[in-house]
């Protein structure tokens, strides 16, 4: 399996869909086949139309307001006492997370279908706040499905959604978190094809979601390199790019511009939810070796028992609590491109902590594992390393698992 | 030997009449009780559809979810389908038997592995959900090989140059999706529309068995009947939940249940 330069990695699926020849791929029912196709058809056609490219970076810059921050945690940086600790501010983004953008370009390809109505999935309520707003701010019609379980434990994404309008409908099969989202979702979408337009809410799904949305995260690292550039006059000489990752959305699109440089100059990590401490469930199927399997439409590693059963996942993370994990991700694992570990969660509790005594930042527990792999690897490296985290959420979303694990003190000044 | 699939529909045309199939989830709600049902359904049901219950299914609607969830619940494995089969061809050796699933569970099985099973338990026929034309080229050659019917399903949304390519490529059998729904939704088009799309099907290649399936009902059941096959899946796992709510036998009421619906297409 063999990672090809100078072609856009969401490019390299052959024929059916499939990269590195076995993951991701369209096993969907029957009747889902002609709306993919068609959405095919209009995406490869768009992304190449300067017009449409135009209008994405006009709605990015003006209503998203990118470029996000890239900016050094000094604070951090001194007490941790390795490498140079920088993040980008990716939840500077209107609606505080990098969902922003995948939704934004599902709404845009949505309008031109002559679709009124559309609907997304969501587990930490992210991808479905930010569809929600985009869909007022296109005139769409909005339907967001979310697990019981994340409706309770994400109410203020809940209460955004509802005051843009949209719909939430609560999803009560299973654990009840987003892989049930995604399935209702998709259900939905079978029986509605003919009117409604789907966005899936990460890099998972059928393949030409998988590339829709790693096309459009890819904003960060397209940022990013800029930034770089700016800030040190090239490319660093040793830099690494700490990312959570769930379904896989915001690591894709912070490494995608530097999919071609050399990993011993510039290295990817991916970390994933190793969930609680001492618990046998996690959310880390590339770290714990989980098989392959076909989840949502897409061959990817999962977690499943040996019947094919996909498995409940456990992390205090509601945007990383997913057994599968993008065809993308398995395949930079594969092709030894990144590398993914995991952090539980009271390592991203802990790096929550330390992050916001230290700096004005404010990671959400998706980010914070990130922090957290990041703050502690550092240490070992030199100090003309530079780090980047991405810190692609917000914590107020998370306010009430804080208040509830660290105490108040650490949401006050939420 | 012909497929006993195919000997169904020849014996239901000489009758004049569509066949009859029955889904039902493997393992719902107990290993024993499906396989109850299943004997006892046989004599009324020209063709038995064995769900393989997955929890995540991405085209089944409430009824076949609560039905696979409770299957589940209560333990069933891949290989407990393979010995219900097997059980259930001991009593009624020729009634053709279809295995309905999703592609992840024969794929962790084995492809090959799972077909040499569905052989020595007795299985005739497939259709997996989420493996469409044409990723399904390969598995269904596979099929073939083994004397299994790969069941191709077709859709309102098949375009109609894709209609003549997956009829081409199918075998004798193939499944045609009443309306744009997941399973056991309202008939949200009419049986007269229904028909007009089934009969542009057809005439593709008229020699190959279409049978209709999703949305049928007790009611809906005798406006359908000139099509070659009807299937009811979701009104019978309903009747299953409905029956254990009830604190009822669900082997009487789903076998009452299946009689009822074969009278509606004599």
């Amino acid at each position: 399996m063999k990672l090809k330069k100078g072609i856009p990695v969401i490019d390299q699926g052959n024929k059916l869909g499939f990269w590195g020849g076995k993951f991701g791929g369209n096993f969907v029912p029957e009747t889902l086949k002609k709306p993919i196709e068609d959405l095919e058809v209009l995406f490869n056609k768009l992304k190449k139309d300067k017009k449409f490219i135009k209008e994405r970076d006009k709605y990015f810059k003006n209503w998203i307001g990118v470029p996000t921050r890239f900016i050094k945690l000094e604070n951090l940086t001194k007490h941790v006492g390795g490498a140079q600790i920088w993040s980008k501010v990716v939840s500077d983004a209107n609606g505080g997370a990098h969902k922003v953008y995948n939704a934004t370009v599902h709404c845009l390809l949505a309008k031109r279908s002559g679709k009124k109505v559309i609907i997304g999935d969501t587990g930490a309520g992210y991808a479905g706040k930010m569809l929600s707003m985009a869909a007022k701010k296109f005139g769409l019609k909005c339907k967001i499905f979310m697990g019981a379980k994340d409706i309770a434990r994400q109410q203020p994404n809940v209460k955004a959604m509802k005051k843009n309008g949209a719909e939430v409908v609560p999803v009560y099969s299973g654990s009840q978190t987003l892989v049930d989202a995604v399935s209702e979702c998709m259900r939905f979408w079978v029986a509605n094809c003919d009117t409604t337009a789907m966005c899936v809410g990460s890099t998972v799904g059928p393949a030409v979601f998988v590339r829709i949305c790693g096309w459009s995260t890819s904003q960060i690292s397209r940022e990013l390199k800029v930034q770089l550039i700016d800030e040190f006059g090239s490319v660093p000489k040793k830099l690494k790019l700490y990312n959570c990752v769930g379904g896989g959305s915001s690591s894709f699109g912070f490494w995608n511009e530097f999919m071609d440089y050399d990993k011993k100059q510039c290295e990817f990590i991916g970390v994933e939810a190793g969930g609680p401490a001492n618990s046998k469930k996690h959310a880390a199927p590339l770290t714990y070796g989980s098989k392959i399997g076909i989840l949502h439409g897409a061959a990817q590693y999962v977690n499943q028992n040996s019947d094919g059963q996909i498995e409940e996942t456990e992390s205090i993370s509601a945007g990383l609590d997913y057994p599968g994990i993008s065809p993308l991700h398995c395949f930079l694992k594969d092709t030894k491109r990144a590398r993914y570990t995991a952090a539980s969660d009271e390592q991203a509790l802990e790096a929550y902590k330390l992050v916001t005594k230290f700096e004005k930042l404010r990671p959400s527990l998706e980010p914070s594992h990130a922090f957290a792999v990041a703050i502690s690897e550092s240490k070992k490296l030199s100090k003309d390393t530079i780090v980047v985290v991405n810190s692609c959420g917000d914590a107020y979303k998370d306010r009430g698992i804080l208040e509830k694990r660290l105490g108040k003190k650490y949401v006050k000044s939420n | 030997m012909l497929n006993p699939i195919s000997v169904a529909f020849k014996k239901a045309k000489k009758e004049n009449r569509p066949a009859l199939l029955t889904y039902t989830v493997a393992g719902d709600s107990s290993k024993k009780q499906s396989l109850d049902i299943l004997k006892s359904i046989s004599k009324n049901a020209d063709i038995l559809e064995v769900g393989v219950p997955h929890n995540t299914p991405v085209a089944d609607g409430s009824q076949i979810q609560t039905s696979a969830y409770r299957a589940i619940k209560n333990g069933i494995k891949v290989n407990d389908i393979f010995k219900i089969v097997k059980d259930f061809k001991k009593f009624d050796k020729n009634k053709p038997v279809i295995l309905m699933g999703y592609y992840n569970m024969i794929f962790q099985y084995g492809e090959n592995k799972f077909l040499n099973k569905c052989n020595l338990s007795g299985v005739n026929g497939l259709i997996v959900v989420d493996l469409p034309w044409p990723e399904n080229k390969n598995f269904a050659k596979k099929c073939k090989k083994k004397s299994i019917y790969f069941i191709q399903l077709l859709s309102p949304t098949t375009t109609k140059i894709r209609l003549k390519k997956i009829i081409r490529d199918s075998h004798p059998m193939n499944y045609f999706i009443s309306m744009l729904s997941t399973t056991g939704g309202k008939l949200k088009v009419s049986p007269k529309d229904i028909l007009k799309n089934y009969t542009k099907i057809k005439k593709i290649d008229p020699k190959k068995e279409i049978v209709i399936g999703f949305g049928i009902t007790e009611k809906t059941i005798g406006k359908l009947k000139s099509a070659d096959g009807l299937v009811v899946g979701s009104a019978i796992c309903k009747e299953i939940s409905k029956s254990l709510k009830h604190r009822q036998n669900p082997v009487t009421n789903v076998s009452k249940l299946v009689k009822k619906l074969k009278n509606k297409i004599l």
